[in-house]
């Protein structure tokens, strides 16, 4: 991992009319690291997100995308938004294409690949996460955990610069959590070609694995930032004691 | 590792509750940045907007000029757009446009009641209901593939040569008749597709509650699925108004038919031109209206910013 930053959000802010969301929100995040970003609902992880794959004008502040501000009105939003990938809670995977027609959708239409090129790249993802003999089936057809795992596929498939994973296992089962969590632990085994990634999760457990820095939002702002074990184990801010211990007692960790 | 950008924070930090929850944007300035920001999407807007004046200006002038210097266009707004008398027929007209929107109302109304029995009773599963749906499915094909114009012939002139007694000779009634019949296979069929676009989950999800058939339809199923055709609806509403004009071949008084007369006696097209400019002004602000219901609706449901 270098230490160049691949992403760098600065001074953020974000407010739905009257409503302010996101206040000063600053962090950096190292080229093939991972930042974990945790608090309550409603603390504005998913619009965080959203802020940075551009899905939402930001009202201050700016963000970075390998030092070149994305923010910038003048810039191209579709360009950059194919370097950022973004996996969200409820899937929204394309009930009508198939997996890998999901997959080979963005490559084929988005990034000129052509057909073959694009299905040769799709079913290489689908083995290797173990989900080739779906490739032909709609995603109605599979559990939430497969469908989790092809939509982390889907983003994969167009080689993103970062990728975003919003509470991808909120909607599943605990039997299914984990195997999305191994997909995603799985991007990181490869020191060489680590995947940057920014991750809303409720997932402690998974958090500390594989979040290389854990920050820690209450209200719209940030409480507390650092390493994962030092945020999770060892917390400095009374505000962020207290929810690692709620969410402890509701026994996720 | 842990880094907390700290440049351009001046200024910022107020309004923050000692619990860390912002209550206000008190005491917050834009940046620099923003600014600069804001001024680039101002300057956007407003390039945006000179463009689109220059450009329709341009096409629309052209348009104009061309019209105006052709060679026949003095005979052109003589037969079409004497404005004097069109003014003079305008009260006939409008006053036979009365009947077109009468008979709108009405079949409307009726189309929508029909229209949504026979969908609903086509989308059903009932054993007990097979005839009937078999007979809705004949009404349907047969309805939707036969000129409307054959249908308000055939009940218009065909049903008082039966002499039945008690049933009407009205021409006015039976026009209508004919259109609700017509409308209400089209209908049926938007409102049958509507049902069916609907995910099985969302059925499945509503039983489960324990609704029954019927209130799974009414509470989920069609609250989705009329979200969903309100477009192709009010389309064939428009289609419905427009096709009023046709009763007037059963000799109805409607704004075509009055415009009719008034041209056969003058020789001259206006009247036609003000029959149909009364119609546009009725469809226009209707289709207006109905797109900006429609994306009022849809943004109210998705609260899922710009994408
Ligand atoms: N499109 C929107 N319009 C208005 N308010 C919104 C919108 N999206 C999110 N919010 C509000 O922003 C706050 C943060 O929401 P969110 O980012 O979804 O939090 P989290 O993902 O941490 O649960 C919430 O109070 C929510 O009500
Ligand atoms: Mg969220």
């Amino acid at each position: 991992m270098s230490n160049k930053s691949a992403l760098k959000v600065d001074s953020l802010r974000k407010s739905f009319g009257s409503e302010l969301v996101l206040d000063s929100v600053s962090f950096d995040v190292p080229e093939g690291s991972a930042t974990v970003l945790i608090g309550a609902s409603g603390s504005g992880k998913s619009t965080l997100l959203r802020c940075i794959n551009l899905l939402e004008q930001i009202d201050d502040g700016a963000i970075f995308l390998d030092e070149e501000e994305i923010t910038n009105p003048e810039i191209d939003i579709d360009q950059t938004r194919r370097k950022i990938a973004m996996v969200f809670q409820a899937f929204n995977l394309f009930p009508h294409k198939t997996v890998r027609e999901n997959i080979t959708l963005a490559p084929v239409i988005v990034h000129r690949l052509t057909r073959d090129e694009a299905n040769q790249r799709a079913d290489e993802l689908l083995k290797r996460f173990g989900l080739y003999e779906k490739a032909e089936q709609y995603p109605d057809r599979l559990s939430g955990g497969q469908q989790q795992r092809v939509a982390i596929i889907r983003a994969l498939a167009v080689n993103p610069r970062v990728l975003l994973l919003d509470e991808v296992t909120s909607a599943l089962d605990p039997v299914l959590v984990n195997e999305v969590l191994m997909t995603v632990k799985e991007l990181k085994e490869d020191q060489s070609s680590a995947m940057t990634m920014v991750i809303a999760t409720h997932e402690m457990g998974f958090a500390q694995q594989v979040g290389d820095q854990v920050c820690f939002l209450e209200g719209g702002a940030v409480v507390e930032i650092g390493a994962s074990a030092q945020v999770l184990k060892d917390p400095q801010d009374k505000r962020t004691k207290d929810f690692l211990r709620k969410v402890h007692e509701a026994g996720r960790l | 590792m842990s880094s907390t950008g700290s440049e351009s924070r001046e200024g910022r930090g107020e309004g923050v509750s000692s619990d860390g929850r912002a209550l206000s944007s008190g005491g917050w300035s834009p940046s620099e940045r923003e600014i600069r920001r804001r001024s680039f999407r101002r300057r956007a807007a407003l390039r945006y907007g000179l463009i689109a004046a220059g450009s329709s200006a341009l096409v629309l002038g052209t348009l104009l000029i061309v019209l105006v210097t052709s060679p026949g266009f003095t005979t052109l707004s003589d037969t079409f757009f004497n404005w004097v008398y069109g003014a003079q027929v305008l009260p006939k007209v409008l006053l036979g446009f009365m009947t077109n929107v009468t008979l709108t109302v009405i079949a409307a109304s009726c189309v929508a009641i029909f229209g949504l029995a026979i969908a609903l009773l086509r989308t059903s599963r009932s054993p007990a209901l097979t005839p009937f749906r078999f007979l809705a499915t004949v009404y349907v094909d047969l309805f939707r593939g036969i000129p409307m114009i054959l249908v308000i012939l055939l009940v218009g002139f065909g049903i008082p040569a039966l002499r039945i007694p008690g049933l009407t000779n009205n021409v006015l009634i039976l026009g209508t008749l004919a259109v609700i019949i017509t409308y209400t296979a089209y209908v049926a069929e938007v409102l049958r597709s509507g049902i069916l676009t609907v995910h099985p989950s969302q059925r499945a999800g509503a039983r489960s509650l324990g609704l029954s058939h019927f209130q799974s339809l009414r509470h989920v199923v069609l609250p989705q699925a009329l979200k969903r055709v309100t477009p192709p609806l009010l389309n064939d509403l428009i289609a419905l108004i427009k096709d009023t004009g046709l009763v007037s071949i059963l000799g109805v008084t409607d704004a075509v038919r009055a415009a009719q007369i008034a041209s056969s006696r003058s020789f001259n097209y206006t009247p036609y031109v003000v029959a149909a400019i009364v119609f546009l002004l009725v469809t226009i602000p209707l289709t207006r209206f109905t797109d900006r219901a429609i994306r009022r609706s849809i943004e109210r449901q998705n609260a899922q910013g710009l994408a």
